[in-house]
């Protein structure tokens, strides 16, 4: 059973800046989740086009129900891995996004296509598809709703990062994003901190009871 | 205020590598590549420095990239 879903973007920003924007999309404020960024495999192809795979490592974070299932083991980093095609002929783009680690528990392909706006030539349209997918006997429902919906949210990070970059790249920081960006930063400093203070209690409530 | 910010590799030594290789291929990339120009890419040396290190921390943490071909899992796709 595989969760099937579709959207168009649009940014606006032509396609050559937005192609610019894709190899220097992170960080962004929306991307405190992603640590580690890699070109793995790059190459020009005869017909002049530019095909890349890029390794990213992001943050795995689940769900507390989920974490339940995972073994104590499994990792907390995910891996992703991201191929792309750059065509400077036709003026397209062509993204393919999928996750090579916890695949079993949950697999989500992401496929997209940039576009000259057809509307106007100096937008860019983005084609999105995602299939979403989990073969964890009796969860796997649940799994797949809740990849969908982090899907979704993770759209709208892709996009504002997106907006975020192409501003900066055209020289305008908007300053709203900045002060989110702290204002973020300083939220996952916190949260990190109290999660940190949680299970140095219950370590030193764990040690209180063997006393 | 001016935040600059950068990512760094998988391969904590390579950050540096990184850097470096990504800046010369931003502006190869904008300049030359987009504007059909075929002229060779001065990133070469850069990016063998920097891919026989994250190939080797790759390695090093056993990130199952291997056997997975280009746009690989994309093909026959179910709707749903």
């Amino acid at each position: 059973m595989v969760k099937y879903f579709a959207c168009v973007g649009h940014l606006k920003s032509s396609w050559d800046q937005v192609c610019i924007a894709f190899w220097e999309r992170y960080p962004n404020p929306y991307s405190n989740h992603v640590l580690t960024e890699d070109i793995i495999f790059r190459e020009v192809t005869p017909g002049n086009r530019l095909v890349s795979r890029r390794l990213l490592t992001k943050t795995n974070r689940t769900p507390r129900w989920m974490e339940k299932y995972l073994p104590v083991t499994m990792a907390r980093h995910a891996y992703i891995i991201e191929d792309s095609i750059v065509d400077p002929q036709n003026r397209t783009m062509t993204t393919l996004t999928w996750n090579i680690s916890h695949a079993r528990m949950m697999s989500v392909e992401e496929r997209c296509e940039y576009r000259i706006n057809p509307d106007n030539t100096s937008w860019t349209e983005i084609n999105r598809e995602a299939w979403i997918s989990s073969n964890l006997y009796g969860l796997s429902r649940a799994i797949q709703e809740f990849g969908l919906a982090r899907f979704k949210t993770s759209v709208t990070k892709t996009m504002k990062g997106f907006e975020y970059v192409l501003a900066k790249m055209q020289g305008d920081t908007p300053s709203r994003t900045l002060a989110e960006h702290a204002t973020e930063r300083a939220r996952e400093t916190a949260l990190a901190a109290k999660e940190k203070a949680k299970g140095l209690a219950s370590q030193a409530h764990k040690k209180q009871q063997y006393v | 205020m001016l935040i600059v910010l950068k990512m760094n590799s998988v391969g904590e030594g390579c950050t540096d590598l990184k850097r470096e290789y990504d800046q010369c291929f931003n502006r190869w990339f904008a300049e030359k590549f987009l504007k059909e120009d075929r002229s060779s890419d001065p990133c070469t040396e850069m990016f063998k420095k920097y891919q026989h290190c994250v190939q080797k921390a790759i390695k090093e943490k056993n990130i199952p990239i291997d056997g997975v071909e280009f746009m690989g899992p994309n093909k026959d796709k179910p709707d749903s």
